[in-house]
């Protein structure tokens, strides 16, 4: 007996999309929030801008002393998972906590504090025995990826299995990917799902900065995030976090939950090809959409939106417009793709579990969101990429796609229940 | 479904630990009961109140893995890609055969404190003198990702790839992540963990972890179970193993060391250690169902020996919780009072010993623990010769994970 898996609660935190309603406003409205960085002074950098969360951690329930014990990524992380569970209905209170999971990735962590610590120790990088008595109380914490996790799993007093999945750019969906597997194999009933990361900061925008990852266009940074066009020259860093409440399909209906949509399939691949490189071929991207099809059982064909990776740099746009194809035929060219990127930045580890909510939105309001800044097409970029304007669409199932650092693809389905097929 | 489940059998060990750099050495440490724990020699961090910790100090990168891959990686991915080849070879899983069908060889490490000493060089680099000295490997060096990534391209594995990062029960938790994944029909997984904590930065990191040791006698430092109790010593290095479906290693004539038979994780609070007591007798009872087993099945414990009274005390009373009259009986081991504790790397440390204890019909000691003051049946001073069919792992993380996994000797039936 096959145990199907619902989506029954959201939440996030995006830049000028904190919580669910803004979010779907600005990604329905096709907005940009990337502007100049404000975090920290980024004269030197060669990519000074960023999609910053206006986020004041108060107004969403935290109170002083998790404010001060929780970076910045977790506070995301809560704040999106009081509105998912909210959202959800559930009372936890009543559900057994050895059948609630947690599952939530993210790419870099705690190293914003890490690194805000780091120069008080160090004098400023001067000394590499760095001292000790100079440090913060709660550095441990940033230094242990499974802070994440384990700060949420005891909000909720969840007592399954708790993890932090860390895969790069891919983290959240593999995270979901990951929360998916454990209720379908039966190991709990309700998973709190989702990524967060806060990677705006001097040594994470300078190591994208080496390696030339990031967009330059300074003096226009709302325009700065241009997804598949062909004058596109990088991707722009953004923060948030995504929270989403899977559950076994019958525990939700059980009692009467209203279910946004199933995850149909989950896979990821490695392209054993390079730690930041991708082939033109998108061999590996293609495998993951079709084993995730295999798993939805569902043909090609159904899929009727692809929500992109699309992070706006030259190769990734190709190598995925390439996968999609190689995946779907000549429905692709049918198909429409887009980039929330060009709206809210790459938040990383974080932005695949943000694309999976802006996916089960899709679904509910049966529009997808654009690819803002979608101007000039580039010959080898040939797809239905929606510029500029949210259209309206029938939509059944949708796939969303990520792609990161050490070479990994991955994919999610999402569907609505077939006995509510539209 | 029809044809029974596809099982996982551990056909492949590989060790970069404090107490040695191959599966041979380490086992002789081992079983002889030998400690590494020392004072810490790493440059630049003689001021600091951790004194004592397992360093890896026989190890040669430049001898085991090539200089661009070298360049562009941590010492924590040294060791995984080091010890991800040992484990290969040791399967017999060369090239030539893992090229013939990439997609079905995946890769799944854990990691709980990444690329901290190449992080600790470029943090330096930006602070010190600006933005456009930091190199361009940051960026897939110090990520939690990459081992997993580095091991997948170097030898041109395209199958599923995972990093869980659940502090140290995260280890258990990656091996039964390869397990699963075998389950679902990727054909191997070579899964583990190795850390590399031991950078000044990240020392400093972990000094606000209570239950750290800061006892500067290395024979002092990290005795469990024991009155004299006093926290846990942090170590470097780990495992990679070679995780496959039983069927296929026998078809392709590898020898099964061991099936991965069960396993369940749960969660009881950060630092909660009283709690911890229910959280790792669930996880043992969920373990045991999944291998449909029973307490009586279980012939040696491979305990999370986290080293502070409290701590101890809970696990002592979770395997009796769970394994009944039989939990104060079975023989219990905690060989990594002689390596320390290399956070995820440190459960998987524990399983390469458990597959070797199975093989030799010898439990390994528990170095620097001869005056047990619980109702266990520790194996103190000297490896004990016993029939051994099947062994329990338990871990728990600082963050308040907990986590067990249950071992079989060999093929998984007779069948």
């Amino acid at each position: 007996m096959t145990r199907r898996v619902a989506v029954t609660g959201l939440g996030v935190v995006a830049p000028q999309g904190i919580g669910v309603p803004a979010f779907w406003d600005l990604l329905s409205d096709g907005r940009t929030a990337t502007r100049g960085i404000t975090f920290f002074d980024p004269a030197g950098l060669r990519s000074q801008i960023a999609a910053e969360c206006d986020f004041d951690p108060a107004a969403h329930g935290l109170d002083p002393e998790q404010i001060a014990r929780c970076d910045r990524y977790i506070q995301f992380a809560l704040a999106a998972g009081e509105e998912a569970v909210r959202d959800s209905g559930l009372d936890l209170a009543v559900e057994n906590p050895w059948r609630v999971a947690v599952s939530l990735g993210t790419a870099v962590g705690g190293t914003t504090r890490l690194e805000h610590d780091y120069v008080l120790v160090s004098e400023r990088g001067k000394r590499w025995d760095v001292d000790h008595r100079q440090v913060g109380p709660h550095l441990h914490r940033a230094f242990s990826p499974s802070t994440l996790a384990s700060t949420v799993a005891e909000r909720f007093e969840a007592r399954g299995p708790v993890q932090t999945v860390s895969t790069g750019c891919t983290s959240g969906l593999d995270a979901v990917g990951y929360a998916f597997h454990t209720i379908e194999e039966g190991r709990a009933d309700i998973c709190i799902t989702g990524a967060s990361d806060s990677p705006i900061s001097p040594i994470t925008m300078a190591c994208f900065d080496a390696i030339k990852a990031t967009s330059p266009n300074n003096d226009d940074p709302a325009h700065a995030s241009r997804p598949f066009d062909a004058d596109r020259n990088g991707f722009v860093m953004g923060e948030g976090g995504a929270v989403l409440v899977l559950e076994e399909l019958e525990h939700a209906r059980a009692r009467g939950a209203r279910v946004y949509c199933e995850i149909g399939g989950y896979a990821t691949f490695g392209n054993a090809y390079h730690m930041t490189g991708l082939t033109s071929e998108g061999l590996e991207m293609a495998r993951a959409i079709e084993d995730a099809l295999d798993q939805a059982r569902l043909d090609r064909t159904a899929i009727d939106y692809v929500n992109a990776h699309g992070s706006g740099t030259l190769q990734n746009d190709r190598h995925e417009t390439a996968a999609v194809k190689r995946a779907l035929g000549a429905h692709a060219y049918d198909t429409p793709m887009s980039s929330i990127k060009s709206m809210v930045g790459h938040s990383l580890g974080a932005i695949g579990a943000i694309e999976l909510v802006a996916c089960a939105l899709s679904l509910t309001h049966q529009v997808v969101p654009p690819t803002a800044n979608y101007e000039t097409p580039d010959p080898e970029c040939d797809l239905d990429y929606v510029p500029r304007i949210a259209r309206e669409r029938r939509l059944n199932s949708v796939l969303s796609v990520g792609s990161g650092f050490g070479g990994f693809q991955s994919a999610v389905v999402l569907n609505l229940p077939r006995e509510e097929t539209r | 479904m029809s044809g029974h489940p596809r099982r996982a059998a551990i056909t492949g060990i590989g060790v970069v630990a404090p107490n040695g750099t191959s599966t041979d050495t380490f086992w002789k440490s081992t079983k002889e009961g030998i400690s590494a724990l020392d004072r810490i020699t790493r440059e630049g961090c003689g001021h600091l109140p951790l004194r004592v910790a397992g360093e890896v100090r026989d190890f040669d990168p430049p001898a085991l893995v090539e200089e661009r891959y070298l360049v562009q990686t941590d010492r924590f991915t040294h060791f995984a890609m080091a010890a991800a080849d040992q484990a290969l070879d040791d399967a017999g899983l060369g090239r030539s055969d893992t090229d013939a069908a990439p997609f079905s060889v995946g890769v799944v490490t854990a990691a709980g404190s990444g690329g901290g000493e190449f992080g600790q060089r470029e943090l330096q680099q930006l602070w010190d003198k600006g933005s456009r000295f930091v190199g361009p490997y940051q960026s897939i060096a110090w990520f939690y990702a990459a081992s997993t990534g580095q091991i997948s391209i170097r030898r041109g594995f395209k199958g599923p790839c995972g990093v869980v990062a659940a502090d140290e029960a995260g280890g258990l938790d990656a091996v039964a992540h390869a397990a699963r994944a075998v389950r679902r029909g990727t054909d191997v997984l070579v899964a583990g963990a190795t850390e590399a904590p031991l950078a000044p930065y990240s020392m400093v990191c972990q000094l606000g972890y209570e239950e750290l040791s800061t006892v500067d006698d290395p024979e002092r430092a990290y005795r469990p179970f024991t009155a004299a109790a006093c926290g846990f010593v942090p170590a470097e290095g780990g495992a990679m193993l070679v995780v496959e479906s039983e069927d296929l290693a026998r078809e392709r004539g590898a020898s099964v060391r061991a099936t991965v038979a069960g396993h369940a994780a749960t969660f009881t609070g950060a630092s909660r250690w009283e709690e911890s007591r229910q959280g790792l007798a669930q996880a043992v009872l969920g373990a045991l169902a999944e291998a449909d087993c029973a307490p009586e099945d279980i012939d040696v414990v491979f305990a999370d020996a986290l080293g502070t009274p409290e701590a101890d005390r809970a696990e002592a009373l979770a395997i009796v919780d769970a394994l009944g009259a039989h939990g104060t009986r079975v023989p219990v081991t905690a060989p990594k009072t002689g390596t320390g504790r290399s956070y995820a790397a440190a459960p998987v440390l524990e399983v390469a010993a458990a597959v070797l204890a199975l093989e030799h019909g010898l439990i390994p000691p528990t170095p620097n623990v001869f005056d047990a003051c619980h109702d266990l049946d520790l194996v103190s001073s000297r490896a004990r010769a016993a029939e051994l069919r099947t062994a329990l792992i338990l871990s728990r993380g600082l963050m308040g994970s907990n986590s067990a996994l249950v071992l079989r000797r060999g093929a998984g039936d007779a069948s």
